[in-house]
């Protein structure tokens, strides 16, 4: 059974939300990236999204451009992410998605892709900017690693189209919680909970909420709506504003808060 | 027979170019206005609407004038220069801009946002916003803002709001990042106005149909200035909605050459040069797969050319398209050889062709001495130099 399947399985069991904070791969450095990783684990998070940097990142606020600038800059590639999979995987056992947009993944080849990603120890990829009816290929190249590609529902997705989408989606659905680019927010949209049962009334696939998603008592209200949340501009947030060397704790702390609120 | 008018297929694709890349927010506004832009571009209503505009608002159909003393001066060829210049703005981008914003009307949206790199496709739809009473938003990095000084006024003075972006290289391929995530985010109220013929299906095809009016007045009219076809049909190409406005007309005639200059910047070295089909390879940037500027993990890498309009690591898909299956042949002009055609057009004939234009000038002037007297060569002048102006007097050695 695919990790991921596994978790929300027993996360259901227990009522509880799939906690999945987001790190960049490559931010603040190489080294810091599998850190925090580990120390969200460690915090308390049930599955962690592994974000690959690209260069024209359009589904990304401020927020998760600037780390993915840093990592950039710091000469990352598509490797370092599997090399921070493998080192992430050589200490647990919760789910794993790689994400990353269209371009970067393309050029590496969507079959090495699928077999490295999976070699790794990941379990799902995520990305952005294709399109179920796209996907063929990917779909394709990870049927053979037992790899997932996760899709995605938006505010703006028609009941047809969400049905669509649902067919065949595996793991989880990502449904952005805004109309808008990643970004912590303060307040969820008033509209989220009927657009979380819109999603749940067309297909019974996991529903895991990302975007804008920062604090516990986002988690709180999310609970008996969805079935996990994503956060990733509320904890690099938190790494830019730490001073140098207490990041890594201050984010984990942060985690552990929403841990316990999920 | 080629007949590339079913093309893009259903999901957008040019061959292996096009399709729509884009997050799953975007998928009901593209669909809605693809499914507006069946709807009323063969309208009678709508067509008729725009005819009128383009005729009385922005002066078409605009000429093709036969440049006898450049022609001369080369003593080869003859060259004839579709006068795109001459179209209100001052360029080719107020046709798809005339378009769209009708389309933006219909649609009820009364925010519109536009990307712009030389500040010509800003300034052609803070035009019609003002226009059609619709409020406007233009997004310019902040180098072209810089170097396009003049066009910034001029989107100012006509109401719209100028947002400079400072992100990646601050050119043009950052302003449609900002420019789609703020339509990402305001996606329910607003109208994107995309002005080349890129981007995610149906983008590339509505472009091209608001362009196609350059091709389909040039070929009536350089038939009836020089008795036929032309031999050789030039545009400069970037995200090409000039080239493929004008090379639509002439796809489907075997004897038409058809040539794309794209900028050659400072040289052959990676980011030196805006050369994407002479150096691109196949990826996926702004919602289309095409042939991009791109290192080997797939990351966009940064562009260089004296023309702001030129600066882009991508090209429309149905160009990339054309290059794939041999219809089209590409070349490449530096920032100096652009310059001299300049300098050349402007004092043969008397006329300063925007910098972007200059190219495609050069392409010509590069042809046309090694051609009879008898090779017809039709360039796509595709805007005016005005907005150059300081580039050009720096360039020239001269203070404004």
């Amino acid at each position: 059974m695919n990790r991921i399947d596994s978790t929300f399985k027993s996360a259901k069991a227990e009522s509880r939300l799939v906690l999945a904070p987001y790190v960049t791969v490559g931010y603040p450095t190489r080294e810091s990236a599998v850190e925090l990783a580990l120390a969200y684990v460690e915090a308390g998070a049930d599955m962690l999204e592994i974000g690959m940097p690209f260069s024209d990142p359009i589904a990304d606020g401020p927020t998760v451009q600037l780390a993915s600038q840093i990592a950039l800059e710091g000469g990352v590639w598509l490797e370092d992410a599997f090399h921070l999979i493998e080192r992430i995987r050589a200490q647990t056992d919760i789910p794993l998605a790689l994400m990353g947009y269209a371009n970067p993944f393309m050029q590496f080849g969507l079959g090495a892709l699928a077999s490295a990603t999976s070699a790794a120890g990941a379990d799902g990829l995520i990305v952005p900017d294709v399109l179920p009816e796209h996907a063929h290929d990917i779909e394709a190249a990870n049927a053979e690693h037992g790899l997932y590609l996760i899709r995605f529902a938006a505010p703006t997705t028609p009941p047809e189209r969400l049905r669509q989408v649902g067919h065949g989606a595996q793991g989880f659905i990502y449904c952005v919680s805004v109309t808008g680019v990643t970004g912590s927010r303060a307040e969820l949209s008033d509209s989220l909970p009927a657009y979380l049962a819109r999603v749940g009334k067309a297909t019974s696939i996991p529903r895991v909420v990302g975007f804008g998603i920062s604090k516990p008592e986002h988690l709180r209200s999310l609970r008996g709506r969805a079935e996990g949340a994503i956060v990733a501009s509320a904890l690099i947030d938190i790494v830019q504003a730490s001073p140098p060397g207490r990041g890594v704790e201050a984010a984990a702390a942060h985690v552990r808060s929403l841990a316990a609120a999920a | 027979m080629l007949d590339t008018r079913t093309l893009p297929d259903e999901y957008g694709y040019y061959g292996p170019f096009g399709g729509r890349y884009v997050p799953e927010t975007l998928v009901a506004a593209l669909d809605e206005l693809e499914a507006s832009f069946q709807r009323h571009h063969r309208d009678p209503a709508f067509v008729d609407e725009l005819e009128n505009l383009l005729h009385f608002y922005a002066g078409r159909p605009t000429p093709t004038y036969h440049a006898t003393r450049l022609s001369k001066e080369l003593g080869g060829a003859q060259l004839y220069l579709k006068r795109e210049d001459l179209a209100h703005t001052g360029a080719h981008k107020i046709n798809n801009a005339l378009g769209q914003g009708l389309l933006a009307r219909v649609s009820g949206k009364r925010r519109v946002i536009a990307e712009t790199g030389a500040g010509q496709h800003g300034v052609a739809s803070a035009t019609v916003c003002a226009m059609l009473g619709l409020d406007c938003v233009v997004y310019m990095g902040e180098e072209d803002v810089h170097r396009q000084a003049l066009n910034v006024a001029r989107m100012r003075t006509l109401g719209a709001e100028v947002i400079s972006v400072t992100s990646g290289t601050r050119t043009l391929k950052d302003a449609i990042n900002e420019a789609l995530r703020d339509w990402v985010t305001n996606v329910e109220s607003t109208f994107y106005l995309f002005g080349s013929a890129t981007g995610p299906h149906p983008y590339p095809k509505i472009v091209r149909e608001f362009q196609r009016v350059i091709g389909r007045e040039a070929r009536a009219q350089i038939q009836e200035l020089s008795g036929g076809l032309p031999n050789t049909v030039i545009a400069c190409v970037n995200g090409g909605s000039n080239a493929i406005g004008i090379f639509s007309a002439f796809i489907e005639d075997p004897g038409v050459a058809l040539i794309g200059v794209e900028a050659g910047g400072r040289g052959g070295d990676q980011g030196e040069h805006a050369a994407t089909v002479e150096c691109g390879t196949l990826g996926i940037l702004h919602g289309s797969r095409s042939l991009l500027l791109q290192d080997e993990g797939g990351q966009i890498i940064g562009t260089h050319s004296i023309a702001a309009g030129l600066d882009y690591p991508g090209v429309g898909p149905e160009l990339a398209y054309l290059h794939h299956i041999g219809r089209a042949s590409y070349a490449t002009i530096d920032d100096a050889e652009a310059m001299r055609a300049l300098s050349l057009l402007a004092r043969t004939e008397g006329i300063i062709p925007a910098l972007e234009s200059a190219h495609a000038v050069a392409g010509a002037v590069r042809l046309a001495s090694e051609a009879s007297s008898d090779h017809v060569i039709l360039v796509n002048l595709s805007g005016r130099g005005d907005k150059d102006m300081e580039t050009i007097a720096a360039q020239l050695g001269e203070r404004p």
